[in-house]
């Protein structure tokens, strides 16, 4: 089969209009109804106002929702010929943060170029989906667990979230080791490699904990386990979003009333607790309606990935929802005191583009999968060590 | 293009996809139980803490009493108090702001200095106070030019003022400023900035009345501490106001008639134990006080000789000489070791074993009975008095008239005084008591020491019928008069009483020792006794001397007690004159003076001043 071969059309309609009218708006109608709820708690934290954050939410929202569409309806094949080297240049811009990043919020995570400020570890996420899918997507299920395959999956996972883990970005590595090893698991992992390694890192946790975490790192869980012991130093964020949370009740104390938020009490409650600020002023009514739509939205995105052909595709859809997945259940954890604070976003309702930028752009990947879930793609395309 | 290895890749794709979904789904779960927990189980403790972290109790200083005289004088009032601050976070430079300040007013170097410390540590947003008392010029002329001064606020807190001064000094004392010791005691309303409290005189008896409840303000506060707005306001209650027995005009004339002196003047109601006036000279201006003394003016009241900082009323000691001698003339007929009639011999000395003990009068009085000694104030006659009735005897006669202890007055200081008996002098000097310490104790040297408010005392029980009055100044409490028990009568024998009433009448009206004082208002004459107190013994060298060429401080004080009128007596007042000389030359013209005035305001006096209540306003909130 040569490969000219393999990229020729599946016979669907695969003009500019055709994948418009076969894309999968529900998506993009939850993805904006998400990101309508983030406005109006920007606009209610703001004290009323749209400046400064809602406004400007609502550009990106409008850049990101354009790079979503343009996203999707570039060809999955092209996406999987591009995998490759967007992970190598996402990987480049890793090493060069250690070296040109700039400091910000104790973290070397940003690249100035020209008035844009760069965040590699946030395009890491999405290079990793890609590449990964791709060499998954020449590996046949009883190859999966071979050294051989395994080990440059692995490798492929650890170069990043290494890099990552340097800068330091806790949250992020986790979201890059956590995504990487579900599309491994996804794959088809045989389960003697998994449970023993389950356990083997059960037995490593307190190893990790006394050589891996930096200071401020393990002062976080400490905190985490007893948020009491310092409520006016490190723990006081989860005290005070706890308390705002609460507070809120069933339906909450109003938009706008939410004192904690309007009160400063709730440390960045336009980015990291903003989880809190819906909980405060809407109450468990207005979480379950968010929780609900987080719901729909995956389910959307796990229908795409069993009913697209090609491993790439299913790989993506899952690698996307995977990712969004996790940030959605670290940040909430975070802010319901289940786990210690990392800086990790709500995505689609907390302020910053960057963050925002990259879920779109996942759900324009996610959207990509659907229009061409019938393309074919044959295994050998992924190239070497493809089965 | 599907082939079979695609499949079951697919299969094996779906089952794991599925797994992940449940497991989702499980997580999914958690998260809704946990808010649930948090939202709904644990919604009122987290209400509360929401509550609690907004909300901020601050209190409101409450306006301080009001003092009164009796007739309703104000005698102590809160005045506006313009001040100055600087709101460090609406200036970019405190120092500059302030030094912009000095170029319109005069504010001291140091003072900048102080509030651009205070600046540093102070919340950004909280007002810090640079001076107060200002005068209307200065902040009139600071408002005038708030534009250009940027973070300068002024405001008008409350300044207690006295206006009278000086003439009221030592009965009022004074409010100033906290100290961190009082705040331990409250911490929260003396916390409050410019918060003052009772520091001597009644301000400092009276404080808990004077001071009020405080008011609160419910505040909402952001996460720094900064004041949103205010939710809810309670005014708290005025301080009460306090009437005092004082007569503002009898006390003003006593300040005056001992102007440029050292001395004291007590005016008491007998039947009451109510005192009309209460004046230790010279004064000092306790407006003065409130605010910062300067070392300056510190210095110079300390060091000056007449001691103006001294309540000489309560805390100045005094030998009573000869105005002791009723006390010890009632001993005598008590005991029974003397009759009024029983008659001494005055020769002008009297000898006890190698000691000579003179009589004030060279060559003496001849023969005296009791009521000629007293207007006479003959020393002999007292001698031989004392010796037949012994130091037991008198100093337990003295004891009931309320020599050698305190009362419990509301002018916080009042010393005891010293009424010897032989215990004392074996306790004291270690040595036994001899009959040459009885003579001087029967003149009312030696060890006798009294202050002008016991003299006073003394002089009402005398004249009241031996009825143990109590001295007091303080008439009512917001509004409320004060319930006085009725005083402990001393049993003293009326007929002992009518001798020496004679002989007290004797020494004013009847060419006496101040036959020069006698009253001339009608029906209200004044019984009196003259007093001079040895500073020290005079030596060789000064005895004989006219009082003007010994030096002051060596000068005899000068002492006189009286009550009027003769027939049932109705006020007692009592004088001394540090270095004053002879009691009837120097302290009975100004109980003359005093006792005129009194006797003519008399009927003034049976009105009481009620004072209105207030109104409960809101006092306005402190910066």
């Amino acid at each position: 089969m040569s490969f000219s071969d393999a990229f020729s059309s599946s016979g669907r309609d695969l003009r500019l209009w055709g994948k418009l009218r076969s894309l999968n708006w529900g998506v993009v109608a939850l993805v904006t109804a998400i990101s309508c709820i983030g406005f109006g708690l920007l606009y209610s934290v703001a004290g009323g106002s749209f400046e400064p954050w809602a406004e400007r939410q609502m550009v990106r929202f409008a850049i990101g929702m354009a790079l979503l569409i343009g996203v999707a309806l570039i060809n999955l094949r092209t996406w999987f010929q591009l995998a490759y080297p967007i992970y190598g240049v996402s990987l480049l811009l890793l090493v060069a943060v250690e070296f040109v990043g700039r400091m910000g919020k104790g973290a070397e995570r940003w690249i100035d170029i020209g008035p844009l400020q760069l965040q590699p570890s946030e395009l890491m996420k999405i290079a990793l989906i890609l590449a990964l899918s791709r060499f998954l997507h020449g590996v046949l299920l009883d190859d999966v667990s071979r050294p051989t395959r395994l080990l440059p999956a692995l490798l492929l996972i650890v170069m990043p979230a290494g890099l990552v883990l340097l800068q330091p970005n806790l949250g992020t590595a986790a979201i890059l080791i956590a995504g990487g090893c579900g599309l491994i698991f996804l794959a088809g992992l045989s389960w003697k490699i998994i449970v023993p390694v389950i356990v083997l890192g059960l037995a490593v946790v307190p190893i990790g904990w006394e050589f891996a975490l930096k200071d401020y790192q393990k002062e976080r869980v400490y905190t985490f386990l007893d948020p009491d012991s310092d409520p006016l130093g490190a723990g006081y964020n989860i005290t005070q979003s706890k308390i705002a949370l609460g507070s809120g009740g069933i339906f909450g104390k109003g938009f706008g009333q939410g004192t904690q938020s309007r009160l400063n009490f709730l440390p960045e409650k336009q980015t990291d607790f903003i989880f809190t600020v819906l909980g405060e002023e809407f109450g468990l009514f207005g979480l379950m309606i968010l929780m609900g739509l987080y719901l729909a939205l995956l389910i959307q995105g796990l229908r795409i990935a069993l009913s697209t052909r090609s491993q790439f595709g299913r790989l993506v859809a899952m690698g996307v929802c995977l990712n969004f997945l996790l940030y959605i259940l670290i940040n909430t954890s975070m802010s319901m005191g289940l786990i210690p604070v990392v800086g990790i976003p709500l995505p689609l309702v907390s302020y910053g583009g960057t963050a925002l930028l990259t879920v779109l752009f996942g759900f324009g990947l996610l959207l990509s999968v659907q229009i061409h879930r019938s393309v074919d793609i044959p295994r050998s395309a992924s190239g070497l060590w493809s089965s | 293009m599907m082939d079979g290895r695609d499949s079951v890749r697919f299969r094996a794709f779906t089952r794991r996809a599925a797994l992940l979904s449940a497991g989702t789904a499980g997580l999914f779960a958690l998260l809704t139980g946990r808010i649930f927990q948090l939202s709904v189980l644990q919604r009122e403790q987290f209400t509360m803490m929401a509550e609690d972290n907004r909300i901020n109790l601050q209190l409101l200083a409450p306006p301080r009493g009001r003092i009164f005289d009796r007739g309703g004088v104000e005698l102590a009032k809160t005045a506006q108090n313009f001040r100055l601050l600087v709101i460090p976070e609406r200036t970019k430079d405190v120092r500059a702001a302030l030094e912009r300040v000095a170029q319109l007013i005069d504010l001291p170097p140091h003072r900048i200095a102080k509030a651009v410390r205070q600046a540093a540590h102070a919340k950004p947003f909280n007002p810090v106070l640079v001076t107060e008392g200002l005068g209307w010029d200065d902040f009139a002329k600071i408002n005038l030019n708030a534009p250009d001064l940027e973070g300068i606020e002024t405001d008008a807190g409350e300044l207690r003022s006295y206006p009278f001064g000086p003439w009221l000094a030592h009965v009022l004392g004074y409010v100033a400023g906290v100290t961190d010791k009082d705040i331990e005691k409250e911490p929260e309303l003396l916390s409050l900035p410019g918060f003052r409290i009772g520091r001597s005189g009644v301000e400092k008896a009276a404080d808990d009345a004077l001071r009020g409840k405080p008011g609160a303000s419910h505040n909402e506060v952001n996460a720094h501490g900064r004041v949103i707005r205010e939710l809810a306001r309670t005014p708290g209650t005025p301080g009460q106001d306090v009437v005092l027995s004082l007569d503002m005009e009898v006390q003003k004339l006593a300040q005056e008639r001992l102007a440029g002196q050292s001395g004291s003047v007590v005016v008491m109601d007998v039947n009451t134990g109510e005192l009309i006036s209460i004046v230790s000279a010279p004064g000092f201006d306790p407006n003065a006080f409130t605010t910062t003394v300067t070392s300056a003016l510190w210095k110079q009241l300390n060091e000056d000789p007449l001691k103006p900082l001294l309540n000489k009323a309560i805390t100045g000691m005094y030998p009573p000489g000869s105005t002791y001698k009723p006390v010890v003339a009632l001993a005598a007929l008590q005991s029974g070791a003397m009759t009024p009639a029983t008659r001494v011999h005055c020769s002008g000395a009297t000898a006890l074993g190698r000691f000579i003990f003179h009589c004030w009068k060279r060559g003496g009085h001849g023969s005296m009975d009791m009521v000629s000694a007293i207007k006479n104030s003959c020393d002999c006659y007292f001698y031989e008095c004392a010796r037949r009735t012994g130091i037991e005897e008198i100093a337990s006669m003295s004891r009931r008239f309320g020599l050698g202890q305190a009362y419990g007055l509301e002018i916080p200081g009042e010393k005891k005084g010293l009424m010897p008996d032989p215990e004392w002098k074996l306790r004291a000097r270690n040595d036994a008591w001899r009959d040459g310490d009885t003579y001087n104790v029967g003149i009312g040297q030696g060890a006798v020491l009294t202050t002008p408010l016991q003299l006073c005392v003394m002089t009402a029980r005398l004249a009241n019928g031996g009825k143990a009055v109590i001295p007091h100044v303080i008439k009512s409490f917001g509004g409320a008069p004060r319930i006085m028990t009725e005083p402990e009568d001393l049993g003293l024998d009326p007929a002992h009483l009518a001798i020496v009433h004679r002989g007290m009448d004797a020494v004013t009206n009847q060419g006496g020792t101040a036959a020069r004082s006698r009253l001339a208002v009608e029906g209200f004459d004044m019984a009196g006794k003259t007093g001079t107190a040895q500073v020290r013994r005079l030596t060789a060298e000064l005895r004989g001397r006219s009082a003007d060429s010994i030096p002051w401080e060596f000068r005899d004080h000068a002492l006189f007690i009286a009550f009027a009128p003769v027939v049932q007596p109705r006020y007692a007042i009592s004088v001394v004159i540090e270095h004053g000389g002879g009691g009837s030359r120097n302290a009975a013209p100004v109980a003359k003076d005093i006792m005129t005035l009194v006797g003519q305001r008399d009927p003034v006096r049976q009105k009481i001043f009620v004072p209105p209540t207030r109104t409960v306003s809101a006092p306005p909130r402190q910066a």
